[in-house]
């Protein structure tokens, strides 16, 4: 992933009425990268999706594609392919007149068109459907439609705004898996905006996570999760095992000291923070690193995990198991300890942590 | 509609059947005696004229000069009338369908007002604002110094255009606007990105999806300019003549009935064909495209761009739909003349005059009427009207939505539109040829008048009724009648809460049709009981201040009256939840 920048955000404002929609949202994107635009909604994700398709405009900051400026190029010369949430294919034209519109704008021959539907079509697994009056669609075929409309003129960059979000949930993982393959066989430059952290994980290179139109954390999916840089973002991704603590130095090492006991952490951090336990770093009877001895209050069975909720000290603690681990029964106590290669993140408590209630 | 299975007479149950029979009765019943037999009438008068073969009358008829003269104006003033009337509205559908901005739903609410203004105070307003006594005259001959009034616009092609305009804007405002609100404007942003710039959006996309709202809209407002009356008549004046002015002329002044008959026949086949495709069209427009909230197709005026289009637009429309009818109201209450036996005028500037002269029967005449009486003989007509056309309007819509695909009512419901299709004025002429005589002897009857005004509002009834009942999902009474509730449960519960708000759109446009009919009510009515529109249409014809000042005054008070029944409507329909 060496590449040159395809994409490359610097600086973009937009404020609708009176409210700040984006503030000084900058990074790049790589040619042939899938980056998802991760948050919860309206944290803005959505209109810089617009503003890169020229459909807004942004009050200030620039958007180069290959490295010049696109600010004033209108949205049907920027080559970017875009599709919605609920498909909005065109109600009037049949399957094939929806999917060769944008090679018709391009003034593509009648025969190449023929076959580039034709072949799109057979990406997207809809072949035959091609004189099918969209309407009569089911969800999941509307979808590939609006998926190959928007693939068949080969665009520089594939947007993709919450593209699973109206579909239920069993047709979803399939067509979440089949999104991934042909978007990575085809080595797609693409947007993908969810507020659904498992779909950005399974599609995207990298994540751009967002919250209230700044961004919060760019980075690989497992980075993001290994390694959430607020407590926003652990939150987010539903982490739940944060607890408050007072941290000090001592002899340039850095502790934390909370309810269940001393830990050390690598940020040099003083005063008040929240501390993050990670719920798959628990070893069953583990006698290294961080010692933890509680009452095993709660074990619902999870397939191949098993998830425990732990009483300690009156904190409660979320761990999840392999489920053929030899795990002490509902009430009885249990003792574990934290593996040493999954460090303890520290977090400053401050005002921030008051806007960010809910968990 | 195309994918709706159509069920045969013997797949439906006997007891569905039943139903619909039954509810067709009164409908059917009703417009058998008040308009199929007083139509029939008509084509047996115009056809015991030939004497060689059913098709004689009308080569007859074609063959006069004038009536080619009469029918080649008919057409090409209403042509002419909804190019027009489409140059204007459609701009303005763009912008009350994809902006939201202040003010806006009060502009709409007073573009929907000319619609409901009849055609004789519309007459009235233009009167007021280019006649030789309105306003833009009096402003010339005071600031130019003209001793006689330099705008000659009534008795004028241009009058009558600018009155059809002013009359149907609403028509392609709403039926265009409304539709075009709920279309996506992300198919647009979608068409872009796809490599379509704005021209091309537009005609491969925006113009095939409102394509059917606009023909639907122009069609309809053609059928409007096509049978023209009122307009014609009074601000037209003698030298023009539609279809519609020349049979009231041959029934009226010639008593030429058989010609009358002919003509009347002539237009009603014209206006059926017409009304056929627009039925269809409007069918149409009724399949469920992924329609769109409003809150989400609407943006606010951010781009100078679209603030000067929203100006421009915005200004034009004040100009022709609400200086008029501002001219009107100001008109009644401004005195220009010397007064009866004065030389000179005292205080030219504000009166109320016009007004208290309404209730002065001041040529103590047997026959006089005054304007007051013929207000409240109005409001009675109107009343009898209300019931009337609900008590047959209710049953057919009913019907109509219930088993829409009941070959009994495939059949019906295009009959159904032919009153709508039938001008005010051959329904008159039906009424004098067949109602005269037993076993219908009516002709002394004041009854006639708002039997007339059902037949005229009864489409419009049916119109306002039916798409509120096919919202009605079947999945909502389903759920209802698995939650134990009767049919007669559903209907209370579900259907009626649903549908109030229709009954009231409908009950209103029934009582201000009733209001202000002109052409039924110029031929019917007995010269004791004479209604608002036609003590204006005296007023207007007559010369002197005063009879022009209370012509002003009563076009102001019916003015004021019909435009309050809308303002109501439009109130209740804000206080609903229920846009889409």
């Amino acid at each position: 992933m060496n590449n040159p920048a395809a994409l490359r955000i610097t600086n973009i404002y937009k404020a609708f009425a009176d409210k700040q929609v984006l503030t000084g949202i900058t990074f790049d994107i790589r040619s042939g990268e899938i980056v998802a635009f991760l948050g919860p909604s309206g944290c803005g994700k959505s209109t810089l999706l617009s503003i890169i398709a020229g459909i807004e405009k942004q009050d200030d900051g620039n958007i180069y594609w290959m490295g010049a400026p696109i600010d004033h190029v209108p949205p049907h010369r920027r080559g970017f392919g875009l599709m919605f949430q609920d498909n909005v294919l065109f109600p009037h034209l049949n399957v094939f007149e929806n999917v060769a519109f944008g090679l018709k704008m391009s003034a593509m021959e009648k025969e190449k068109i023929l076959v580039k539907v034709s072949d799109t079509l057979e990406l997207v697994g809809l072949k035959g459907l091609e004189n099918r009056d969209v309407n009569s669609l089911s969800g999941g075929e509307q979808q590939r439609v609006a998926l190959a409309r928007a693939l068949a003129p080969q665009p520089g960059l594939l947007m993709l705004d919450e593209p699973l979000g109206s579909i239920d949930r069993s047709l979803r993982e399939r067509l979440m898996s089949e999104l991934r393959r042909i978007l990575r066989q085809m080595q797609q430059t693409a947007i993908y905006v969810t507020h659904d952290q498992e779909e950005a994980f399974a599609i995207s290179y990298r994540i751009v996570l967002m919250r209230q139109g700044k961004v919060e954390q760019i980075g690989k999916p497992e980075e993001i999760y290994r390694r959430p840089a607020t407590l926003f973002t652990a939150r987010f991704l539903g982490l739940t095992n944060l607890i408050p603590g007072n941290a000090r130095a001592e002899n340039n090492q850095h502790f934390v000291d909370t309810s269940l006991g001393s830990f050390p952490i690598s940020k040099p951090l003083q005063g008040p923070v929240t501390v993050l336990i990670r719920p798959e770093s628990a070893i069953l009877n583990g006698h290294t690193g961080v010692l933890l001895q509680g009452k095993l209050v709660e074990k619902t069975f999870r397939g191949n995990l098993c998830q425990v909720r732990i009483s300690i000290n009156g904190t409660l603690l979320e761990f999840n198991f392999l489920s053929n681990s030899d795990l002490p029964n509902e009430g009885e106590e249990i003792q574990l300890s934290l593996n040493p290669q999954d460090p303890i993140i520290a977090y400053k408590s401050g005002p921030d942590q008051l806007t960010n209630r809910g968990n | 509609m195309n994918q709706l299975i159509r069920i045969s007479w013997k797949e439906i149950n006997f007891r569905q059947a039943i139903t619909v029979g039954l509810l067709w009765l009164l409908p059917l019943v009703f417009l058998g005696i008040f308009y199929f037999f007083p139509l029939g009438s008509i084509l047996k008068t115009s056809f015991e004229r030939g004497d060689s073969g059913i098709a004689a009358p009308f080569f007859e008829a074609i063959q006069l000069e004038s009536v080619r003269q009469v029918l080649w104006f008919t057409i090409w003033q209403a042509a002419l009338s909804t190019l027009l009337t489409l140059a204007i509205g459609l701009p303005g559908a763009y912008l009350f369908a994809r902006y939201e901005f202040r003010g806006k739903s009060l502009l709409q609410a007073l573009s929907t007002v000319p619609f409901v203004i009849p055609t004789v105070v519309v007459a009235a307003a233009f009167y007021a604002l280019l006649g030789q006594r309105g306003w833009l005259n009096l402003a010339a001959m005071r600031i130019f110094g003209f001793n006689a009034a330099p705008i000659h616009l009534t008795n004028t092609i241009y009058a009558i255009l600018l009155a059809h305009i002013f009359y149907n804007t609403t028509i392609v405002l709403r039926m265009v606007g409304d539709f075009w609100s709920h279309i996506d404007p992300r198919l647009n942003q979608a068409a872009r990105t796809l490599g379509a710039n704005r021209t091309k959006t537009f005609f491969k996309v925006t113009l095939p999806l409102i394509g059917p709202a606009i023909t639907a809209a122009a069609l309809l407002v053609f059928i409007f300019d096509f049978t023209s009356f009122g307009v014609i008549l009074i601000l037209g004046g003698p030298k023009f003549a539609t279809l519609e002015v020349e049979i009231f002329y041959q029934t009226i002044s010639l008593f030429n009935l058989p010609l009358a008959a002919v003509l009347a026949l002539l237009q009603l086949g014209c206006t059926l064909a017409m009304t056929i495709i627009y039925t269809r069209l409007s069918r149409r427009l009724t399949r469920p495209l992924q329609l769109r909230s409003r809150r989400y197709t609407q943006k606010r005026l951010t781009t100078w761009r679209s603030r000067l289009f929203a100006g421009v637009v915005i200004i034009t429309l004040f100009v022709i739909l609400i200086t008029p009818l501002l001219a009107l109201a100001m008109r009644s209450f401004a005195r220009f003349e010397p007064e009866r036996g004065q030389r000179v005028v005292e205080s030219p500037g504000f009166t109320v005059d016009f007004y208290r002269e309404l209730s002065i029967n001041r040529r103590s005449s047997l026959f006089y009427v005054p304007p007051t009486t013929a207000i409240g003989i109005s409001l009675a007509y109107a009343a009898v009207t209300v019931i009337l056309a609900l008590a047959i309007g209710v049953p057919a819509a009913w019907a109509l939505t219930r088993h829409s695909g009941l070959s009994l009512n495939r059949f019906l419901d295009p009959l159904l539109m032919l009153p709508l299709g039938t001008s005010a004025v051959t329904l008159g002429l039906g009424f004098i040829v067949a109602l005269n005589r037993p076993p219908f002897d009516l002709r002394a009857s004041p009854i006639l008048v708002p039997i007339a005004h059902t037949l005229v509002a009864f489409p419009f009834v049916v119109r306002s009724l039916t798409p509120a009942l096919r919202s009605i999902q079947p999945r909502l009474r389903q759920a209802a009648a698995t939650l134990g509730a009767s049919p007669r449960h559903v209907i209370r519960t579900v259907d009626l809460p649903l549908v109030g708000r229709a009954l009231i759109v409908a009950a209103t446009f029934a009582f201000t049709i009733s209001l202000g009919e002109f052409g039924a009510t110029a031929l019917i009515s007995r010269p004791e009981y004479p209604t608002i529109p036609l003590v204006i249409y005296r007023f207007i014809s007559q010369p002197g201040a005063i009879n022009y000042g209370q012509a002003m005054a009563l076009s102001t008070i019916l003015m004021v009256v019909v435009t309050g029944g809308l303002i109501a409507i439009e109130r209740l329909r804000i206080a609903d939840v229920g846009e889409f």
